[in-house]
């Protein structure tokens, strides 16, 4: 997967704020919730950033820390915007 | 979990190993739950699994070991569970993880905070579970006195 790093060695509370202030659109979801065939890991709600068909989302190791990853994905974004309009009914 | 004539589980959630006393402390805390009766699992990445695997080659001690993210996903999916998860906790990816575990495990979490900075680290723990803290980087004897203290009651009451 070809992805960008937006932060490194981050909090994971700093990398929800960050998307929370930086992106208009998100999706939370409870840890556990499989992003690209992985279980994620984190403090819930995990907060998702959605941007057109980019995908911003933390990821975490146990030596390095939260990582804020930023992947484009269409089929990821769609399925995540169609969970978020199911969470609204 | 198991039915109450099976022994009780307990996973012990590793952190970066960065910090000299896990390993003991995990030893330690797995022979304290086997003379309880608590059947421990070793979970953690693969630096923190391989230290405490070469720190027991007989494995007088050790049990089960697997990967820290299978372990999540296996209590993601429903696959299995354990009555008590113990998370070694010394940085924030240690909070990330004990409270993934936490949210997806049924049983009961107890924290076990170390390191430097464990009072900073420790206020950032906002899910339920119970406590053990201490400042303990080389000399391993502040944490393991917690651990005396209150393994039986956490055994018998949790």
């Amino acid at each position: 997967m070809n992805y960008d790093i937006l932060m490194r060695d981050a909090s994971f509370k700093e990398c929800r704020e960050y998307i929370r202030a930086n992106f208009q659109e998100y999706v939370e979801v409870e840890p556990g919730f499989v992003l690209f065939e992985k279980h994620m890991i984190g403090v819930p709600p995990i907060t998702i950033g959605l941007s057109g068909d980019v995908i911003i989302f933390p990821y975490t190791k146990p030596c390095y820390g939260t990582f804020l990853l930023r992947l484009e994905c269409k089929e990821e974004a769609d399925r995540l915007r169609a969970l978020k309009a199911r969470g609204k009914k | 979990m198991n039915s109450p004539e099976k022994k009780k589980t307990a996973v012990l959630l590793l952190g970066c190993p960065q910090v000299p006393v896990q390993t003991g402390i995990a030893l330690y805390l797995i022979s304290a739950l086997r003379k309880r009766g608590v059947l421990p699992t070793v979970a953690g990445n693969r630096a923190a699994r391989l230290l405490v695997e070469v720190s027991d080659p007989d494995r007088h001690y050790v049990g089960e070991v697997m990967d820290i993210d299978r372990c999540v996903g296996e209590l993601a999916e429903k696959k299995r569970d354990f009555d008590y998860s113990f998370a070694f906790i010394h940085n924030d990816a240690g909070v990330t993880y004990a409270a993934t575990v936490q949210a997806l495990s049924k049983g009961a979490m107890v924290v076990l905070v170390y390191g430097e900075h464990y009072d900073q680290v420790a206020a950032e723990i906002e899910f339920p579970c119970e406590k053990i803290m201490a400042k303990a980087v080389h000399n391993p004897m502040p944490l393991k006195k917690k651990i005396d203290e209150v393994l039986n009651w956490v055994v018998l009451n949790l």
